[in-house]
């Protein structure tokens, strides 16, 4: 009887072997990379609105303080998305008729609130609070990117665990002095590491590592 | 018979391990990540306005808002007045706070020197009155916070977007601001004197 196999199957099969194990690997990495990618994530992502309202043309260019708006993120959870009467603050004399703002405007007419699309949307088995890392010093922009430069607003970051993580593990490294949290344009001092652990000191910033911080 | 039985068997197992592992791929996330529970300013299906947010029913009050104060809620004294003093000491801490708010809230229209030309204004917003005139120098202080309270003008009402202790804290830091443009330079002491001095250039040097 003649051999089923040649003799080559002998190296086919030590190919194979590696082959193998380089296809699951290589699985393992793009399961790992699609994870966390922008896909899954979100990060970077611009969603479409109501309105195309530019953060890039209200608080870089008119200066307007995040606060303005965004009024509970020093007393609450949640840092609200203003009522439409806030917009119409200004907007009841500037571009009183442009085109654009007609669903803000139909919205102030009929009490009708906007839909706006969330653009960071944190799972619901997280408990965040924006009040008490502003009052820790931790700076709008650090989490939320440079804002004043978005036409169009998008996640900046992961918002992954991770993410969240590697800030509570070593929180100092992102402090600044209180009254510059909404600041977009801070400018660091050149002692900035001395700063940082005088103001942890002063604002008793802990590391806070338990799962029930988040998790509750 | 038999291998055929098993044939099929072994099909059915896959294709139940299969619809297991789509369950799985698609269900673990999302049932957890999106609870059956509001998040704050969530839509809603439920309510007509399609808000979570609801508003307060007829003549109810929310625990912490019952406005029992008239003075520090509306500015006037009991008998219909506006205050002539806040309805709490004047600290440094609540001029701060006040310079703070006022930065926030009044200077995109008003400016940082209240002067009435915010960035806002030059966008083409009408120009309100300066605070450094007369008229605004010797209103009492209940004028400013009643204005803030309820609007002026074009000017909306920011009851609801700065609480009442910090409508106050504003208006005193008005009455400091008014101050600092309108003062005897020979009524401060001598190392005030020097630093405004070293910030202003004085009329006698020139130009």
């Amino acid at each position: 009887m003649a051999q089923i196999f040649p003799r080559s199957a002998n190296a086919l099969a030590r190919g194979s072997l590696v082959v193998g194990l380089f296809l699951v690997v290589a699985a393992g990495a793009a399961l790992y990379g699609f994870a966390r990618s922008g896909y899954v994530t979100r990060q970077g992502l611009v969603l479409e609105q109501p309105v195309p309202f530019s953060h890039d043309h209200h608080v870089a260019q008119i200066g307007i303080d995040c606060r303005y708006c965004h009024t509970a993120v020093e007393t609450s959870s949640a840092a609200g998305i203003p009522p439409t009467s806030t917009c119409m603050n200004c907007h009841n004399q500037i571009w009183a008729n442009a085109p654009m703002l007609e669903p803000v405007r139909a919205s102030f007419r009929d009490g009708q609130p906007l839909r706006w699309n969330r653009v960071h949307d944190l799972p619901d088995f997280v408990y965040f609070n924006h009040s008490i890392h502003v009052a820790k010093g931790v700076a709008c922009v650090t989490c939320h990117g440079p804002v004043d430069k978005m036409p169009l607003m998008y996640q900046a970051a992961s918002l992954q665990m991770e993410w969240c993580l590697a800030c509570h593990r070593d929180p100092v490294a992102n402090l600044r002095p209180r009254e510059e949290v909404t600041n977009v344009a801070w400018q660091p001092p050149a002692d900035l590491a001395a700063l940082q652990r005088e103001l942890a000191r002063e604002y008793n910033v802990q590391s806070k590592l338990s799962c029930s911080s988040c998790h509750r | 018979m038999r291998p055929d039985r098993r044939a099929t068997a072994r099909r059915a197992t896959l294709a139940g391990a299969l619809a297991l592992a789509a369950l799985a791929a698609a269900g673990c996330r999302q049932d957890m990540h999106d609870a059956p529970r509001y998040k704050p300013l969530a839509e809603s299906t439920f309510f007509a306005d399609g808000s979570a947010a609801r508003p307060l029913p007829a003549g109810t009050v929310a625990r912490g808002f019952l406005r029992d104060d008239k003075l520090f809620h509306t500015g006037r004294t009991a008998d219909g007045a506006m205050a002539t003093a806040p309805p709490m000491p004047v600290t440094r801490e609540l001029l701060l706070r006040g310079r703070e708010r006022y930065d926030i809230f009044c200077s995109p229209c008003h400016g940082a020197l209240g002067d009435g030309r915010g960035m806002v204004v030059r966008r083409g917003f009408k120009q309100p009155s300066s605070f450094h005139v007369d008229r605004l120098r010797n209103v009492p202080i209940g004028y400013f916070f009643y204005n803030i309270t309820n609007g002026f003008g074009v000017m909306s009402s920011y009851a609801t977007q700065i609480p009442p202790e910090d409508r106050w804290a504003i208006s005193v830091y008005l009455r400091a601001l008014q101050r600092s443009q309108h003062l005897e330079a020979a009524s401060l002491s001598p190392e005030d004197r020097a630093r405004l001095d070293a910030t202003v250039p004085s009329p006698a040097a020139g130009h």
